[in-house]
């Protein structure tokens, strides 16, 4: 494949915006914080100790350390960024030819921020996110890149070793909570093996701490619900429980991968704010992976939409929703439902479908569907765009001048967005 | 919970009494509409020399000659508390279940299949045990290693077991480890285990490890079947991202799902032997019911086939019944239903 002109982002000035973005609203972002400054991360005030246990948690933590030297490799640079995604490629063998799931793909993320990952199906978020958590193993995946977490290489790592990270230092909850509870084992039971195989508690104290977590999240009559089977709880409980179970050993990074799409509408919304109370609170990292442009409207602090196994356009929320420059982004916003517009408007799809990631379109891969190809001479059929900076913090993998991108955006699709012009193509 | 154990033990009453309706319809009710008299009945009752005068006291002694619904009602009465019988000189007592007397011994059925009873029960217990272990550890190493070696010939044996008849790989067992090296007791030994349990088990080796192959077989492909299905779950992803150790994921989480479905096999199965390992006993002449029941059918002798029957009907519903209430121990679904 080509990928002359993929480079991963490195040494990207760590700026993240300073409050959580509000794409429904017009203020520029002025002022850019180092994340170190805010409260609420990952060490400072915003953690809260549960159960007089957090001395004895941090205690079992392993320390970063003499696995940098050890690793191999062009990058093996320790990133400033607490998660450092760098070139990441996970490939599936298949009868039918060699699918390349994630292609090149590098973002970071800071302590006790949220990055939403949105992309269709097939765009490689949830493989992505899989091989983060070293979840890839027996399904024959081939996956290269680096993956650092806290200073620590995972891609390099022995399985077992991965395996002592996750639940502790990562952890995620699924799509389907009725379908990733175990439906033989009580709700209670699971979270508190979650919680014993990393920490040296007894069951008495797994068991209040359970208890504990699942009145966190919000579970009525916790210390009776605590003994309930997952098919005694209703969707949005299930969901809290995952949450619970996920949260059981603190962990500095926790992946939502579409933590409400199997949710009723309702739910939705209080699931949402109960991941951003719960990450203020614990001061996790948080990667939210949805194709719900909503969902990481209300929590992502930066966004990485993704296309085809690739970046397509990566900065904060602001940018993504207020100044986004990639044509798929655009499509992605075209097509998503919004109260504010009248009833009689359509959404606007995105013409064509995903391509397949056998075989993949030469050059940008989104090109087939994208309606200012022509523009720029045919670059889009036979170069594969990079992820370049077009402004400070955000990165756009787009063939087209930075000028023409702004000028399509504030002249063309803005004002269709905005609802002016709505016929659809 | 208890409201469903206690539905599920009155279902197993009721066909209980649906079954030995049945039972007595056939093995008299069919004959008489089939045209035999009740002096016929009776012939089977007195020696070959008998006269039709001693034959027709005979049926009238037995109660052959008393309306249908009566003999029905004696018949269940001697079921549920025994019987006295007048043969003539002395009266014998039959206790309960009396399913009546042998025409060959002249003696109660019932103390009989008792004297038989442990024997079956060794045979399908071990045997149980041997193969449910065996198989589902096979059936989880070839579903954990699809496809390797290891997958491949056990699958291999596997097919071979089911296909194989008991008399077959009995006598295969037999010729080589008892006639030919001399390793395991020959047919026919059995030693109540009360007598002495290492002999009990010597002798009976044979005949488990026969039944055991082929039942192991069918539970291995199974096991193997349900994990690769299992190991596919979501809630085993989970498991694994909570940072189990692999071993954990498949023997806790994955495990616990297949073995369901296969308790309830498991049952079914152990009170269909109980019922009488009819081949396996024959092969190794081991004297269990299966043995009883060749040996009642070959001789015509009715009130044992009766018997066994009606004993095997019995195990096979309480091993549901068992089942039944074992799923919803482990299924905590089933409880609500």
């Amino acid at each position: 494949m080509t990928d002359a002109g993929q480079q991963p982002p490195r040494r990207r000035p760590a700026a993240e915006p300073a409050q959580r973005s509000q794409p429904a609203g017009s203020a520029e972002p002025t002022d850019w914080l180092q994340p170190t400054d805010l409260p609420g991360t990952a060490d400072g005030p915003g953690r809260v100790d549960r159960a007089g246990q957090g001395s004895h948690r941090r205690h079992h933590r392993r320390e970063a350390g003499p696995l940098l030297e050890d690793h191999p490799g062009p990058h093996a640079a320790p990133p400033d960024r607490f998660l450092e995604v760098r070139d990441l490629r996970v490939r599936f063998p298949t009868h039918d030819g060699l699918v390349r799931s994630v292609d090149g793909l590098s973002f970071g993320l800071e302590r006790g921020r949220t990055l939403g990952i949105v992309g269709e199906s097939g765009s490689g978020k949830s493989v992505t996110s899989l091989a983060i958590m070293g979840l890839h193993e027996k399904t024959g995946a081939k996956i290269s890149g680096e993956i650092w977490l806290d200073g620590e290489e995972l891609l390099g790592m022995s399985s077992e070793e991965v395996r002592q990270r996750r639940g502790q230092k990562m952890a995620m909850i699924f799509q389907d909570p009725l379908s990733s509870l175990h439906p033989y084992y009580k709700v209670g039971d699971q979270i508190i093996e979650a919680y014993r195989i990393h920490v040296d508690a007894t069951k008495k104290q797994a068991r209040k701490h359970a208890i504990d977590l699942l009145g966190r999240v919000g579970i009525p009559q916790p210390a009776k619900r605590v003994d309930d089977y997952p098919h005694q709880f209703s969707g949005g409980m299930r969901q809290r429980a995952m949450i619970a179970m996920a949260l059981s050993c603190d962990p500095s990074l926790l992946i939502a991968d579409e933590p409400t799409t199997a949710l009723d509408v309702t739910v939705q919304a209080e699931i949402l704010d109960l991941i951003r109370d719960l990450q203020s609170e614990f001061g996790s990292a948080v990667i939210i992976i949805t194709h719900d442009l909503g969902v990481v409207a209300e929590l992502a602090d930066t966004i990485l939409v993704m296309y085809a196994g690739r970046g397509a356009e990566y900065g904060s929320a602001e940018d993504i929703f207020h100044r986004p420059q990639h044509p798929y982004t655009w499509g992605l916003l075209g097509s998503m439902p919004r109260l504010d517009r009248t009833g009689a408007e359509r959404l606007i799809p995105i013409p064509g479908t995903p391509p397949s990631l056998i075989r993949m379109p030469p050059g940008c891969a989104f090109h087939p569907r994208c309606r200012y190809e022509e523009l720029n001479g045919g670059l889009s059929s036979t170069e594969v765009p990079a992820m370049i900076e077009a402004e400070p913090g955000h990165q756009v993998a787009c063939h087209l001048p930075v000028e023409t991108r702004r000028r399509i955006w504030e002249t063309e699709i803005k004002p269709q967005l905005a609802g002016e012009r709505t016929e659809a193509r | 919970m208890i409201a469903y154990i206690i539905r599920r033990i009155l279902v197993a009453i009721l066909l209980m009494f649906i079954i030995i309706a049945v039972t007595f319809s056939i093995f008299f009710l069919v004959p008489r509409l089939a045209g035999a008299s009740p002096d016929d009945l009776a012939s089977r009752y007195v020696g070959r020399t008998a006269g039709a005068e001693q034959i027709h006291a005979t049926a009238e002694r037995l109660g052959f000659n008393d309306p249908l619904p009566v003999q029905y009602g004696r018949f269940v009465k001697g079921l549920v508390a025994g019987e006295d019988r007048d043969l003539g000189p002395i009266t014998e007592h039959c206790p309960a279940p009396c399913f009546g007397y042998s025409y060959v011994t002249q003696s109660p059925v019932w103390p009989e299949l008792l004297d038989r009873l442990p024997v079956t029960i060794s045979l399908a217990a071990g045997a149980a045990v041997l193969w449910l272990f065996g198989g589902v550890t096979i059936g989880i190493i070839s579903a954990q290693r699809r496809g390797t070696v290891f997958d491949r010939a056990s699958m291999g044996v596997a097919l071979a077991g089911v296909s194989m008849p008991i008399f077959f790989t009995g006598l295969l067992l037999l010729t080589i480890f008892s006639y030919k090296l001399g390793l395991t007791a020959p047919g026919g030994s059995y030693t109540p285990f009360q007598v002495n349990p290492a002999r009990w088990a010597y002798d009976l080796i044979l005949p488990w490890v026969a039944l055991a192959f082929l039942y192991a077989a069918g539970y291995a492909r199974l096991t193997r079947a349900g994990m690769l299905e299992t190991m596919n779950e979501d809630y085993i992803r989970t498991a694994r991202a909570k940072g189990l150790p692999e071993r954990r994921v498949v023997l806790k989480h994955g495990l616990r799902s297949t073995l369901t479905p296969i308790v309830t096999i498991f049952g079914l199965d152990l009170g269909l032997l109980l019922g009488g390992a009819i081949l396996t006993e024959s092969t190794f002449s081991l004297p269990g019911i299966g043995k009883y029941a060749v040996d009642a059918v070959t001789n015509n002798d009715l009130p044992k086939v009766l018997g066994v029957t009606l004993v095997a009907a019995f195990f096979v519903i309480f091993a549901s019944l068992v089942v039944d209430i074992l799923y919803a121990v482990i299924d905590p679904q089933v409880r609500l239903g």
